[in-house]
């Protein structure tokens, strides 16, 4: 665990980088998660993603893998991969502020 | 975090349900990970990327200890099908992909799909009759090439 400054704030990450507590996580920390994360420009499909993985946290209390994300974002596997190359329920939820999505598929 | 995997290549060799899953959900966690992925499919694993066949994947019912069995009562006909269709139905109830859908899904991924160029003359086969998302038939040279500097998993 360690505490990183986003926008100012300082918030504790996990080893990993998520979120330890998600309500440090505010919507103006998001382009500088999203620049950790490697994603210079954050399109409108990368914030679709974003507030979805955050109200799907929010309403569940457990972050939704890849497969769910394709089935359910309006997002497909296609363009959830090009949006998160580096794994796009893993990167979001990093971004949206919350932990790690649990799920083997 | 120091060591992490950054590629794995993973080779399915058997055609049965059991033996093409496993693999197929290492290669989607991978990608899930952001770790690059390849899956080579060689001898009867090549029946998950067949087009004809790969709808009628069934589990073992003989031979197959772990099913806790009888393996007489496992060779009876139809035996296979009902269990085949009893893991599916289980299966689809935690929101698992069949294998075709799981294939396309995985290959949505950006994995790459090849097919064995030894079983696939061993077979008769060609790249048509596999799904349209094998990228190319390859030769165990061409696997090794492709699978350098990274970890192998055999299955």
């Amino acid at each position: 665990m360690s505490t990183s400054t986003i926008a100012n704030i300082d918030v504790e990450l996990n080893n990993e980088g998520f979120f330890v507590d998600p309500d440090q996580w505010t919507v103006d920390m998001v382009s500088e998660l999203a620049l950790r994360e490697g994603i210079e420009e954050l399109t409108d499909a990368h914030w679709q993603v974003i507030r979805f993985m955050r109200s799907e946290y929010l309403a569940k209390g457990t972050g939704p893998t890849v497969r769910v994300l394709g089935k359910t974002s309006g997002v497909s596997i296609k363009e959830l991969y090009q949006l998160f190359p580096k794994g796009p329920a893993k990167v979001a939820a990093k971004i949206a502020g919350i932990p790690k999505p649990r799920g083997c598929i | 975090m120091t060591d992490t995997i950054e590629k794995v290549s993973i080779i399915i060799s058997k055609g049965s349900l059991e033996g093409i899953y496993p693999g197929l959900i290492m290669a989607n966690g991978a990608r899930a990970e952001g770790i690059e992925a390849n899956l080579f499919f060689t001898f009867f694993g090549l029946d998950a990327i067949h087009k004809a066949r790969n709808e009628h994947i069934k589990l073992a019912t003989v031979g197959n200890p772990g099913l806790h069995f009888a393996t007489m009562a496992g060779g009876l006909p139809g035996v296979s099908t009902v269990m085949t269709h009893y893991m599916n139905h289980k299966m689809e109830k935690l929101d698992i992909p069949s294998i075709p859908e799981f294939i396309e899904m995985i290959a949505d991924t950006g994995a790459g799909l090849y097919a064995c160029k030894a079983s696939v003359d061993l077979f008769g086969l060609e790249k048509n009759d596999f799904i349209e998302q094998v990228q190319d038939i390859i030769t165990v040279g061409e696997f090794y090439e492709k699978a350098a500097g990274g970890e192998i998993i055999f299955t």
